[in-house]
């Protein structure tokens, strides 16, 4: 298969064109905008939709209207314009429609700046907007990984009818590696026969979050819920990097998961047992990965391009049987993997 | 084998441009890549820089911090980065545009008369194939006939035309490996 040089930002979009993206809508943000550009260039030859909105509010409203309508579809944006689209992901999540919802994080808070963060964890995982909801989030660390996941995002999203996103950063967006393009085998995936698609003889199809009886939408959060707990059982993923005989596990994902790689790999040479997990999905969070290794964990280290956020789901994880210690650059600041090595170093320290 | 390389100059230089087709050599040789373009409100004469790891085995992180070979440009990209290049490393300058040289003493020096040389071709811009040229030469990372491929790849079909200039840059740098000055260890 045919190898390709390609920015993250640009593959993503390809890929999204063969995993049979319909319809893409979104507004321009670095450092996203090689994906809008891309799509714009390609998408109206393939025969697809590309639109640029008028705002980001506009944007995520279009994909519930296509979403609704049984196209697949997406959106892309960074930080700020994730922030703008909040609401229209819980309404989203509440009518129960898929979608592809790409956030190329940027340092914040506010406008912040265009460097490659990974702040926006709580906002991601958490969802930022109102209401009992989640969103199924994939974290790649290379650029492979990226184009990878958006056949499963499409897909994930189809399967259980709920928003995906992919949370990657300025770094994973703009850097170039090969990228081969798999054609993967289809999975089975539902008929949309909820879709308002005009009713030609079938029953009505309403697309709504709105239940003003609450009865009826204690019902829906139920069912919500239980839709959820299928996910978590079903669709963790993560990796382990030189887990077998580790006792110190850094805990990083995405870009910073690259560079924890290369202190993990420096602190093997200086006779440190030291593994790497690398969550992939960061919702549902891939607890297991941590089950697996407490045998032999003395501590853990959680290295973010934040102030300290995923750290709350791996002190979750770990659940007080071992000590959790942080390390994170905030504002756009990355991390070298000597700062990681040196953290690792005082993590053994402080454990024995 | 790895191999961590910064490029850095003006904005303009085309350094990006030598960054990708050095990348694409390596990958077109079933080697593993990564390349980072320094980004933010950049503009033309502003400073650019990117980062390129060739490697046999996974790239762990493709943020380099010491790198193997640092090619400057310009003199401020050789105040910025010749202290981070390690020791034994290599580090190629255009002198053309530098008229001081790094306070090292472990690491080789290459001198390029690259402006020089592409101006004697005929086109300034082809500096930067100069300087490929002489990496490629004096590090022997990828095949020459694999570069001048990518070179190939890389130009779009209404610029084949300015194929020839490139090669013959590229070449330049390259024989240009017998007769450069080397000071330093390694």
């Amino acid at each position: 298969m045919e190898k390709l040089l390609m920015k993250g930002n640009e593959a993503l979009a390809e890929a999204a064109i063969r995993a049979g993206c319909q319809c893409f809508f979104g507004y321009p943000i670095t450092p996203q905008s090689e994906l809008p550009a891309y799509l714009a260039r390609e998408m109206p030859k393939r025969g697809r939709v590309f639109l640029q909105a008028e705002s980001e509010i506009a944007a995520i409203n279009m994909v519930y209207g296509a979403a609704g309508a049984g196209a697949r579809v997406m959106t892309s944006s960074s930080g700020p314009g994730i922030s703008l689209k909040q609401e229209g992901i819980s309404y989203l999540c509440g009518a129960e429609l898929p979608c592809l919802i790409v956030n190329i994080v940027r340092g914040g808070p506010g406008l912040g700046d265009i460097q490659p963060a990974q702040s926006d964890y709580f906002q991601a995982t958490r969802g930022g907007g109102h209401g009992d909801y989640r969103t199924i989030v994939f974290a790649p660390s290379s650029v492979q990984e990226l184009v990878d996941l958006v056949y499963d995002a499409f897909d994930l999203a189809d399967i259980y009818r709920n928003p995906v996103m992919i949370l990657g950063d300025g770094i994973l967006g703009q850097m170039m590696e090969p990228v081969v393009f798999r054609e993967k085998p289809r999975r089975q995936l539902p008929p949309k026969t909820w879709a308002t698609t005009g009713k030609k003889g079938r029953g009505q199809n309403i697309i709504t979050s709105l239940y003003l009886d609450p009865v009826k939408l204690e019902q829906h959060n139920w069912k919500l819920d239980k839709k959820y707990r299928e996910i978590m059982a079903r669709e963790c993923r993560w990796e382990v990097i030189n887990g077998d005989d580790a006792e110190y596990f850094v805990v990083a994902y995405g870009i910073c998961a690259r560079i924890a790689f290369s202190a993990i790999e420096m602190a093997r040479s200086a006779g440190v047992k030291a593994g790497l997990i690398r969550p992939v999905t960061l919702w549902p969070y891939p607890q297991k990965a941590f089950d697996d290794v407490m045998n032999r964990a003395k501590a853990f280290l959680t290295v973010e391009l934040s102030l300290g956020q995923m750290i709350d789901d791996v002190k979750l994880s770990v659940n007080g049987r071992a000590p959790v210690y942080f390390y994170g650059r905030p504002g756009g600041m990355v991390p070298t993997a000597e700062d990681i090595f040196n953290e690792i170093l005082k993590m053994k320290g402080a454990s024995v | 084998m790895k191999l961590e390389t910064i490029m850095a100059g003006f904005g303009g230089q085309g350094i990006m441009l030598m960054g990708e087709i050095l990348a694409h050599s390596a990958m077109m040789e079933n080697k593993e890549v990564s390349w980072i373009p320094s980004y933010g409100p950049e503009m033309r004469g502003g400073t650019a820089n990117c980062m390129v790891v060739i490697s046999d085995r996974r790239i762990a992180s493709p943020i380099i911090s010491h790198p193997d070979v640092l090619v400057a440009m310009n003199k401020p990209s050789m105040e910025k980065f010749s202290p981070l290049v390690k020791p034994g490393g290599l580090i190629i300058l255009n002198i053309s545009m530098i008229d001081d040289r790094p306070a090292r003493g472990d690491v080789d020096i290459l001198e390029v008369d690259a402006g020089k040389i592409a101006d004697a071709l005929g086109n300034s811009k082809v500096a930067n194939m100069v300087v490929l040229g002489a990496l490629v030469g004096k590090t022997g990372i990828v095949d020459k006939k694999t570069v001048l491929n990518s070179i190939d790849c890389f130009l779009p079909s209404h610029r084949k035309s300015m194929y020839e200039i490139n090669e013959k840059a590229f070449i330049k740098g390259l024989e240009l490996m017998a007769g450069v000055t080397l000071k330093g260890v390694g």
